[in-house]
């Protein structure tokens, strides 16, 4: 027990963290400390994340293979973590000009994180179900987090109303799965799949798993709320809900797949094939006629996630570590890409309107030509590492002998790459319009900075792409052994 | 100096040269637009000046690749540099245009810092394509160059910029990811993207079925035509070529040159390095198909050029009919086609560059490229008129000038193969010379009687600077080629006797495919 206890360290010192700043802020000030209690928890989150880090080679298993420590999880651990923490900061100043930074939300954000934790650590059904309501209970509050705002409630309200719906089918296809196979732990499921082949109600329960898992990641045709959630929320909480959940459910999708229906390639793969090949399409083609920034980055992510679970649907090792590898660069550029638009003023008000950024290279050079690299590298144009991104999907894809997926990944990039033009070509070939300015605080300028630093030259041959997919790649072989 | 990297220099000194321009280069004033304009001068120098020692270091009689270097990138791909007899004339032509791009850009006052930045960025990218010998490094400066095109075209292009902008970046983009899908394929198949072993590995052409069609070449096909999709749109070849006239006619003058004298050659380098020696049965299997593309490239757009009024449309449509004598000459797939092909794309380099820069001189001076505004120019610039000839004719393909020797050669490759095809392109020829003949007799000759055109001025120092190197090397090759021809020579030769291995082993399924 006390072996086990250590093993999921990290996740009570999340919980006993979260426990303690809410005590802190409820009885410390309230909202007077809405400060202190988000550098706490950003800090609390880097701190985590250095002790995953140093956590050690290896896999471990804990509470009767509930819980699983191995190198896959920590990669996602790790991403997680330095996300959520940089978005908390970057948003900061965001919410509090807005005047909706109470202390209740970094606390949100930390039970949140800590959910996708426990579902990127999953050994099981039940673990998964836990970690992912966390996730979601959480992240329903947050996106109803400026309770004044009619859009944002009903941003909250939808979302929860899907959510809860996609909960449902979750637990029906995993009370199917428990139900042919006599157990919920991915490795028993596996046992019984190699043993006993998959049966007709099995394939029933992996469908409804794979349903209620592409609603988590927003892939077609099941993003309905995306646009709608991206748009309502206040813009922090839309920052955040693009890369650190997404991560989670994609993760958590890879090991569901890979360790409990690992010999069912050929069942899921189809499933994954049409969802990867809905979204891509979905994604680029509805960002076209898009006005608002946030909508158009909601699409833009459908489309994101579509590419990733291509790497997914290849069902190999070289997959999965094409997944982590996309999740990472996908999370670097969201990063910056955010950080932009949380600094995007007319007024003194926020906006989010794609045309106020006519003109923009003239006035704000700098931060027009930062985000006109990440939009490149959205749009996957070499030599950005936007590029690299999907092309080991591709390459996986096609290693898989999945040849038209790739063929059809190439043509939705071609679409899509419209749309991140379109940001480009208002930023540098049109005349300026209304003053948008960009109010940009230290930590967002550095992270737009950093982050598209980081994509316009990371592919340089010296730096070796940071190592990141010798990581990703011992990460991924963790998952498949 | 041997040990210097002699190539990753030549290809990065640009991009130091752009980043140093974007850091550190403050201010929107006179001096600061001066400044950035004689870095970029300076910049793009003294790349040629480095990229001589390539010439000259060079040994003509080995069809190896040398200069060659060789590295770690990352995750499992490498990154390795050289260059043969194939590709070192593009580097040279390259190296040897951009400080002339940058000497025609003198007279743009908008946004001159970002403008020079774009072409030195563009040069990197351009010469690293050339230099690559790693298929996904190729890739990688291939795609790249429609970055900072894109930017080029839409920022400093004329009325319809955006509009040419998008089509020119979409239409590539959408060719070079089906490439992209068929280099990942060929990664899979023979287990490495390293070009020089990729040109020994033989791809399956093995028929097989797919959707109920039977794919004749098989695999070699499907490559084939996935390469085919990125190069004839970069190339461009009939039907794909419609964006070109469009771009060029917006893009600033330098970008047109750029465009022109060497972007429109990375679509021949490619089917040169790629398409012929890599898949030789498809290429035998698909010639007719693009002798047919190449000789309605000729005479249609021959034809539209006859009727255009846009002086730049008009030099464009030209570049795509003789582009159409290049991917003849390729395909034909004899050692005077491919030498013809790749002297084609040498002097069409002198030549339309020239062209597009003298369509500047006059354009900087009237701000109309309308061919109606223009007549008798001969009165008031003689240099002008003079020099207009001497490139006219050699757009025509005059002996005596470089334009005739790749014409020749490509019609003389093409005639072994296919009488027709050689047949059409030889009308091409006379076509080329009523309408180059004719924008000529309408622009420069005649009376001088438009009230706009009195005051206008002859060529100043710096243009006639600009213009006399070119005016040397397509009188140089036109009547001494050799110096040129041995230059690739060897490498044709050694390209071409694999390929005929290569064919001579499918020969069944080759006459089963004409058949």
């Amino acid at each position: 027990m006390e072996q086990d206890l250590m093993i999921a360290a990290p996740e009570i010192a999340m919980a006993i963290g979260a426990m303690a700043l809410l005590m802190f802020g409820a009885y410390g000030g309230g909202d007077a400390q809405r400060h202190t209690v988000t550098n706490a928890s950003a800090l609390l989150m880097v701190l985590v994340a250095a002790g995953v880090a140093t956590a050690g080679a290896g896999e471990r298993i804990a509470f009767s293979g509930m819980f699983i420590d191995d190198g896959f999880a920590r990669f996602a651990k790790m991403l997680i973590l330095i996300a959520s923490a940089l978005m908390l900061l970057i948003g900061r100043d965001y919410l509090e000009r807005r005047g909706v930074l109470r202390f209740e939300y970094p606390i949100l954000i930390v039970l949140a994180t800590l959910g996708m934790m426990f579902m990127v650590s999953a050994g099981g059904l039940i673990a998964l179900y836990v970690g992912l309501e966390l996730q979601s209970l959480a992240l329903y509050v947050v996106a109803a987090f400026n309770r004044d705002s009619a859009r944002s409630t009903e941003a909250g309200l939808k979302y929860f109303v899907l959510g809860a719906l996609s909960s449902g089918l979750l637990l029906y296809g995993a009370s199917l799965v428990y139900g042919y196979t006599g157990t919920t732990n991915f490795g028993g499921i596996a046992q019984v799949i190699e043993a006993e082949g998959v049966s007709l109600g099995l394939t029933f329960g992996l469908v409804f798993l794979c349903a209620a898992l592409a609603f988590k990641i927003s892939a077609a045709p099941f993003h309905m709320w995306t646009p709608d959630v991206y748009e309502g929320s206040p813009t922090a909480v839309t920052a955040f809900f693009a890369t650190a959940p997404k991560v989670a459910a994609g993760v958590l999708f890879a090991r569901v797949l890979y360790e409990g229906f690992g010999d069912a390639v050929p069942e899921w793969s189809q499933i994954l094939i049409f969802v990867a090949v809905a979204s891509m399409f979905l994604g680029a083609i509805a960002a076209i006629g898009q006005t608002n920034l946030k909508r158009l980055l909601a699409y833009s992510s459908i489309g994101h996630m579509g590419y990733a679970l291509v790497g997914l649907a290849a069902g190999t090792p070289q997959g999965a570590e094409a997944l982590l590898v996309y999740l990472a660069i996908y999370v670097v550029m969201n990063l910056g890409t955010f950080a932009f638009v949380l600094s995007m003023e007319r007024d003194g008000a926020p906006t989010a309107t794609i045309e106020d950024l006519s003109g923009l290279a003239s006035r704000a050079p700098a931060a027009a030509l930062a985000l006109a690299v990440l939009m490149f590298s959205l749009a996957g144009l070499p030599p950005m590492v936007g590029f690299f991104a999907k092309f080991f999907v591709f390459k996986a894809a096609v290693d898989a002998g999945l040849a038209p997926l790739a063929v059809a990944g190439a043509i939705a990039s071609v679409i899509s790459a419209y749309y991140y033009l379109n940001i480009v070509r208002l930023m540098y070939l049109s005349e300026p319009g209304d003053p948008l300015t960009i109010n940009a605080g230290p930590i967002q300028q550095t992270t737009l900075l950093a982050s598209s630093v980081l994509m316009a030259a990371g592919w340089l041959p010296f730096l070796g792409g940071f190592g990141l997919t010798e990581v990703a790649g011992e990460a991924a072989a963790s998952l498949l052994r | 100096m041997a040990d210097l990297p002699l190539l990753s220099l030549v290809t990065f000194i640009p991009l130091i040269g752009a980043l140093i321009l974007v850091t550190f280069l403050r201010g929107e004033d006179e001096a600061a637009q001066m400044n950035a304009k004689r870095l970029g001068l300076l910049v793009t120098t003294f790349t040629f000046l480095l990229s001589i020692p390539l010439l000259t270091g060079f040994d003509m009689g080995s069809t190896d690749f040398q200069f060659v270097e060789e590295g770690v990138w990352f995750a499992g791909l490498t990154y390795k540099l050289g260059v043969d007899g194939i590709s070192l004339p593009f580097v040279m032509l390259t190296t040897f245009f951009f400080p002339l791009v940058i000497a025609a850009s003198w007279g743009v006052t908008h946004r001159v810092k970002e403008y020079i930045a774009c072409f030195l960025l563009l040069e990197t990218l351009i010469i690293g394509v050339f230099v690559s010998l790693d298929m996904i490094l190729f890739y990688l400066f291939f795609e790249g160059g429609l970055i900072p095109m894109f930017l080029i075209i839409g920022i400093w292009g004329g009325k319809e910029r955006v509009y040419a902008a998008f089509k020119f970046f979409l239409y590539t983009l959408l060719g070079s990811l089906l490439m992209l899908v068929a280099m990942i394929y060929m990664y899979f198949d023979a287990g490495t993207t390293d070009i020089p072993a990729l040109l020994n590995h033989q791809f399956s052409f093995e028929a097989f079925d797919l959707l109920g069609w039977q794919i004749i070449g098989g695999a070699q096909t499907l490559m084939w035509l996935a390469f085919f999709a990125s190069f004839a749109v970069k190339m461009p070849m009939w039907p794909v070529h419609t964006w070109l006239p469009d771009a060029h006619v917006q893009a600033p003058t330098a970008g047109s040159v750029v465009l022109a004298a060497i972007l429109l050659k990375m679509g021949g380098y490619g089917f040169l390095r790629f398409s012929l020696p890599m898949f030789p049965v498809a290429s035998e299997i698909l010639q007719d198909f693009v002798f047919f593309l190449s000789v309605v490239a000729i005479i249609y757009t021959s034809l539209v050029a006859l009727m255009q009024e846009d002086i730049k449309k008009l030099v464009a449509y030209s570049s795509v009919a003789h582009m159409g004598f290049v991917t003849l000459g390729i395909f034909s797939a004899n050692q005077q086609g491919v030498d013809g092909a790749m002297f084609q794309m040498i002097s069409h380099g002198f030549i339309s560059g020239a062209l597009f820069l003298l369509v500047g001189v006059v354009y900087d001076r009237m701000h109309t490229r309308e061919i109606a505004a223009y007549g008798g120019l001969a009165e008031r610039m003689p240099i002008y008129a003079a020099v207009m000839m001497l490139f006219t004719m050699g757009n025509v393909g005059l002996p005596g000038t470089s334009g005739f020797v790749g014409e020749f050669l490509t019609m003389a490759g093409a005639f072994q193969v296919s009488t027709w095809a050689a047949f059409g392109a030889a009308t091409g020829v006379i076509l080329s010379a009523g309408y180059a003949l004719w924008l000529y007799r309408r622009v420069v000759l005649g009376q001088l009687i438009k009230q706009s055109l009195q005051a206008i001025e002859d060529m100043n120092g710096r243009e006639k600077a600009i213009i006399a190197p070119l005016v040397v090397l397509t009188i140089l090759f036109g009547v001494y080629p050799a110096p040129v021809l041995d230059l690739f020579g060897p490498s044709v030769a050694n390209l071409l006797d694999d390929v005929s291995a290569a064919q001579e082993a499918a020969a069944g399924i080759i006459d089963l495919a004409h058949k």
